[in-house]
């Protein structure tokens, strides 16, 4: 797998400038940056960031702030904690969607985990999302990670936004997902369609599912090709 | 008809004023730091509060088609507890956030030494960080405090095009007026000013600078109650235009002072486009 990198804000004039100045003055002293973090998007914009799907300019400026902090590791947690806490949404993802290359790049280790466990604690789907990238699928430990696939299913985060997902998948997890299943059917309601691949790996899970499903009388559940 | 509601307290309502909001016509907020009912005992309270109203609000505001801003401030009321001096620090850094259109708000409750000192300090780190400023006038002996409030703001230095003025009735209108300052009317149930008086003070000074607002929070209030004055305005004579004018245009107007009023979600014919507006059958909340 090739090291993360941040893409590149793509920007000119002021802007480039603006971000230039305050990364050296980053650089220089950790301490610049609460007052320069909120200022970045609207000195050099918010909008999507073109060839770069899922990120915005705010986010790749914010990132390299970041990277131009004189810290690694437990010193580096810190700091992204403290900005984060005090972020309002737009700040608070970018560092979630730093961390990845905060970790190859400055031996973040398992620091930056405080900053995905507040963020998978909202309840805003935005920063739930940007919790599961890659450095959550690195670094969280089975049991949180499941707890978060299982979170992503109750608040509408489709499954395929979580990184990792195929390689951290358990028999743990699709017991989680066979049971969450199993209460929709109960209940009478739909079933995500992202939940089935995962159900399915529990063992005793398809029976129960299919017999419930056959007594609920919609025999897909919600599942566009119906069970295998 | 699309409505701006320059100050209500989301944080104190449900996903049903949401629904109700919308549906009304109303398609953004400004959200004013205040107090809760329950007087806060230190700063960190403050800080969640503040995060609140700059992360999980806006995000269920946009749920329901509604784009939020906010103010921020350490509130006279609360200016009166030692103990939370400390917010007083925490709010530069506040007052750098995107989304954070005005400082506010600030003014007098019980009129003390540490409500002056708050708000003579807050009305310098609005000018320090380029913002507008709303400053609410006390419940009791409320034309005295505004006048005094008024005195205050001129020897800040702030423009009167600056600042707003909040919770007017007939006895407090004509200073304000007089002053330069924006007039912000709260239309309540049963306190404040009534929609038919407000359409009286808007036939007697005009639609100039003046801006209504429900105020609506944990107390006795309605969301609804800038529709209600639309409503009342069109039924006396006013025209769809000066509807537009008081209850979008003015509060645009001011808040945009602060260059961080951000309405791209809001089309001009009202709709809204959100990435994250609930449509068809609605999700299941919580987890």
């Amino acid at each position: 797998m090739s090291a993360p990198t941040l893409p590149a804000p793509g920007l000119t004039g002021e802007a480039a400038e603006w971000l230039r100045a305050a990364a050296d003055r980053i650089r220089a002293d950790g301490t610049a940056l609460p007052a320069l973090f909120p200022a970045a998007a609207r000195t050099c914009g918010r909008g999507p960031l073109p060839g770069a799907p899922g990120w915005t300019v705010d986010q790749a400026v914010r990132g390299e702030l970041l990277r131009a902090l004189p810290l690694s590791g437990e010193a580096l947690g810190e700091v992204l904690f403290d900005v984060y806490t005090h972020g309002d949404a737009a700040e608070r993802l970018a560092v979630l969607k730093a961390l990845p290359v905060l970790d190859a790049e400055k031996s973040l280790g398992e620091a930056g985990l405080p900053v995905v466990r507040d963020a998978l604690r909202t309840n805003d789907t935005r920063l739930i999302e940007a919790a599961l990238g890659p450095y959550a699928a690195a670094r969280l430990p089975d049991h949180a990670y499941r707890q978060a696939v299982l979170k992503c299913v109750f608040v509408g985060v489709p499954l395929s936004a979580v990184a990792g997902l195929e390689r951290r998948r358990d028999a743990e997890l699709a017991r989680m997902m066979a049971g969450y299943a199993e209460e929709r059917l109960l209940a009478g309601r739909e079933v995500p369609p992202d939940v089935w691949p995962l159900a399915e790996l529990h063992p005793a899970a398809p029976e129960r599912l299919r017999a419930l499903l056959a007594e609920s009388g919609r025999p897909h559940g919600g599942r566009p090709d119906g069970p295998a | 008809m699309r409505i701006f509601d320059p100050h209500i307290h989301m944080t104190s309502r449900t996903t049903d004023d949401y629904e109700r909001m919308y549906a009304a016509g109303v398609r953004a907020v400004v959200e004013p730091a205040f107090w809760l009912g329950q007087p806060r005992t230190s700063a960190g309270t403050f800080a969640d509060y503040f995060d609140g109203l700059l992360g999980w609000e806006p995000f269920r505001a946009a749920q329901f088609g509604i784009v939020h801003h906010c103010t921020i401030a350490l509130n006279p009321k609360e200016a009166n507890d030692p103990r939370l001096r400390p917010v007083l620090d925490m709010l530069p850094r506040y007052l750098a956030k995107d989304r954070v259109v005005a400082v506010g708000e600030v003014g007098y409750d019980d009129i003390t030494p540490a409500e002056d000192e708050a708000l003579t300090h807050q009305l310098a780190l609005a000018a320090e960080h380029g913002l507008p400023v709303l400053v609410h006038t006390p419940h009791r002996d409320k034309p005295a405090g505004t006048r005094r409030t008024l005195d205050v703001v001129r020897e800040s230095g702030l423009p009167p095009e600056r600042v707003l003025v909040d919770h007017l009735n007939e006895m407090t209108v004509g200073m304000v007026a007089a002053s330069g300052c924006w007039m912000g009317f709260s239309v309540y149930p049963h306190t404040k000013m009534d929609e038919d008086r407000m359409v009286a003070v808007l036939k007697e000074y005009g639609t100039e600078r003046v801006v209504v607002n429900s105020a609506a929070d944990w107390g006795r209030s309605d969301p609804l109650k800038t529709r209600a004055v639309a409503d009342a305005m069109l039924s006396s004579g006013f025209s769809e235009a000066e509807v537009e004018t008081v209850l979008w245009d003015n509060p645009v107007a001011f808040y945009a002072q602060s260059g961080r009023l951000d309405l791209s979600e809001v089309h001009a014919d009202g709709t809204y486009e959100g990435n994250s507006v609930q449509r068809g059958t609605p999700k299941e909340a919580g987890a």
